[in-house]
Order: C-alpha cells, then sequence, then structure tokens
C-alpha cells in the first residue's frame, strides 16, 4: 500500500525540480506528499466517523464518533497550518488515493448495514484502519519526514491515533 | 510539571468533587495537574481541602474523569478546571474520550500536613 511506482516517482522528482526532495532516497514519499496521506487519512477517518453518527443508534459507537471527528479534525488543522507556514502545497500520490480508494469500498459496504451489523463493521473497521495508518507513520511517514516540525506533529498524531486504535478495540470488545 | 499554589481561603469558581466549601480557615493548595501528549502529569500525595487544577496544554478535548463518579471535569483543549478533594483515599480518573489516558490521585487526611 506504502510502495511507490519509480516511474512516477521520478517524473515528480523532476517536475519538482532543484528541491531539497532529490535528496531523497527513491521510494521514500516526501514532505508535500507526507502532507498529502496524513490529510487524506483524516477526511477518511472524518468521513467514517459522520457515517457512524448518521446510521448508529448505538451511544457508545456515536460518542467514539464524535471523538473521530473532533480529534482528526484538530490534526488536520494543526497539519494544514504547518504547511501554510512552511509554504508546502500536499502533492497527490498513489499512497493517498490507494488509501481513500479502499476506505470508499469498506464505506459503500457498510452503507448497506444497520443496527448492531453496522455498529460491529464499523468498529471493527476503526481497528485495523488505524492500524494500517499507526504502521504506515512508524515504517515509514514519520522516518521519511524531513522538516522537523511536520516529523513533530506526525509523532503527535501516532501517539494520539495509537489512543483510538485500543480505544476501538474496548469499542469492539463492548460491542460483543 | 505538578505546580504547587498557595491560595487562602477558596474563592473561585470549583468543579466540586463533593459538595460544601473548604472549612473555613482551612488552606487550600492548589496543584496543578498538567495533560500534555495525551498524557496525566504524575500527582504529589495530596490533602483533604486541597485544590488540583487541571490544566489541558494539548490541542485536543479531554477530560478528568473520576472511575468512582466523584468528579468529571471537562477540559476543551488548552482550557483549566479545578476540583476540590474532599475525601480521603484513593481515586482513579481517566479521559472519557481518550479511555487509556489514566492517572491516580492519594488523598490523605488534613492533619497529616507538615
Amino acid at each position: 500500500m506504502f510502495r511507490f511506482d519509480t516511474s512516477l516517482f521520478v517524473s515528480i522528482l523532476c517536475f519538482a525540480g532543484m528541491s531539497t526532495t532529490m535528496a531523497q532516497s527513491a521510494g521514500q514519499p516526501t514532505d508535500p506528499q507526507i502532507a498529502h496521506i496524513a490529510n487524506t487519512a483524516a477526511l477518511i477517518d472524518i468521513e467514517a466517523a459522520n457515517q457512524a453518527l448518521r446510521k448508529s443508534q448505538n451511544k457508545d459507537v456515536k460518542a467514539f464518533a464524535e471523538v473521530m471527528v473532533r480529534d482528526h479534525e484538530a490534526v488536520n488543522k494543526q497539519v494544514l497550518a504547518l504547511l501554510d507556514k512552511l509554504k508546502i502545497m500536499p502533492e497527490d500520490n498513489d499512497t493517498s488515493k490507494s488509501l481513500a480508494d479502499a476506505a470508499s469500498v469498506k464505506r459503500i459496504e457498510r452503507s448497506t448495514l444497520s443496527g448492531a451489523a453496522f455498529d460491529k463493521a464499523y468498529a471493527e473497521n476503526e481497528v485495523t484502519y488505524h492500524q494500517t495508518v499507526n504502521s504506515a507513520l512508524e515504517k515509514t511517514l514519520i522516518p521519511s519526514a524531513q522538516n522537523g516540525e511536520l516529523k513533530s506533529l506526525l509523532q503527535t498524531g501516532l501517539k494520539l491515533f495509537k489512543e483510538h486504535e485500543k480505544h476501538a478495540v474496548k469499542l469492539v470488545s463492548e460491542l460483543k | 510539571m505538578v505546580r504547587l499554589n498557595i491560595l487562602a481561603g477558596g474563592v473561585l469558581a470549583f468543579s466540586v468533587l463533593a459538595s460544601g466549601s473548604p472549612s473555613p480557615g482551612a488552606e487550600s493548595r492548589v496543584y496543578e495537574i498538567e495533560i500534555d501528549n495525551l498524557a496525566f502529569a504524575p500527582a504529589e500525595v495530596l490533602h483533604v481541602n486541597d485544590i488540583v487544577e487541571w490544566v489541558n496544554a494539548d490541542i485536543f478535548q479531554h477530560t478528568a474523569t473520576a472511575t468512582d463518579g466523584s468528579f468529571d471535569v471537562d477540559l476543551p483543549a488548552g482550557a483549566k478546571g479545578r476540583t476540590i478533594l474532599k475525601r480521603v483515599g484513593v481515586v482513579d480518573y481517566f479521559c472519557r474520550f481518550h479511555p487509556d489516558m489514566q492517572g491516580r490521585l492519594e488523598v490523605t487526611p488534613d492533619s497529616k500536613r507538615g
């Protein structure tokens, strides 16, 4: 999921020209790409939470979804403010696309469910989704980030999303 | 991380652990417990009538919520809130929004104060 097509990457590098991205080894996402991935990942979880707020009747599921919206919006606000400060334009990339595509498929699947079946699907997806994002943050995004402030914000994000992951595991166990 | 202030007679608006105000003349100490990077700072041993001032230094909304239901303080990002400690004993607390964030208050009798 987090592999980059080399030829695309080379063309991105050429397009970017004489920037610091040239110093990075091929295959690693650049800061503009990392920013786009972080932003996309947050928007996906907010969208999933909004679906849960519309569809679920379970107070624990709704409370969890409210936290997801609020926390991910808070992180996103920080990411966007930092990008503005650093004059970095988020750059779409294959990782963002595959994250968004996979999430869209799952969201459509959940749209056909209701009641306890929906709640279970949402909560279980929140566990696996946060696992995926956390693994990407730890293994790829944080190590690849060049800007110190971006790296630090991603680390805060990782701490938060690990908490979300545990919270989602707890929610799944409570729904059983 | 945990800052001690002396406050003669509690006069501020508190989120109260139990009903009633500090006994007249009792010295209320204010202990600050900061929330930073999704963690509560550890607290020192506290005394009855002491006040905990919760300071949310995070960009996220939190709560300080006692597992025994004795207090539940909402703490929006950057906000502060207070709890008066009215009872001796150990109180575990957590954040309702982030249940993995946990802490413990140990409240000893007022007479033990040195």
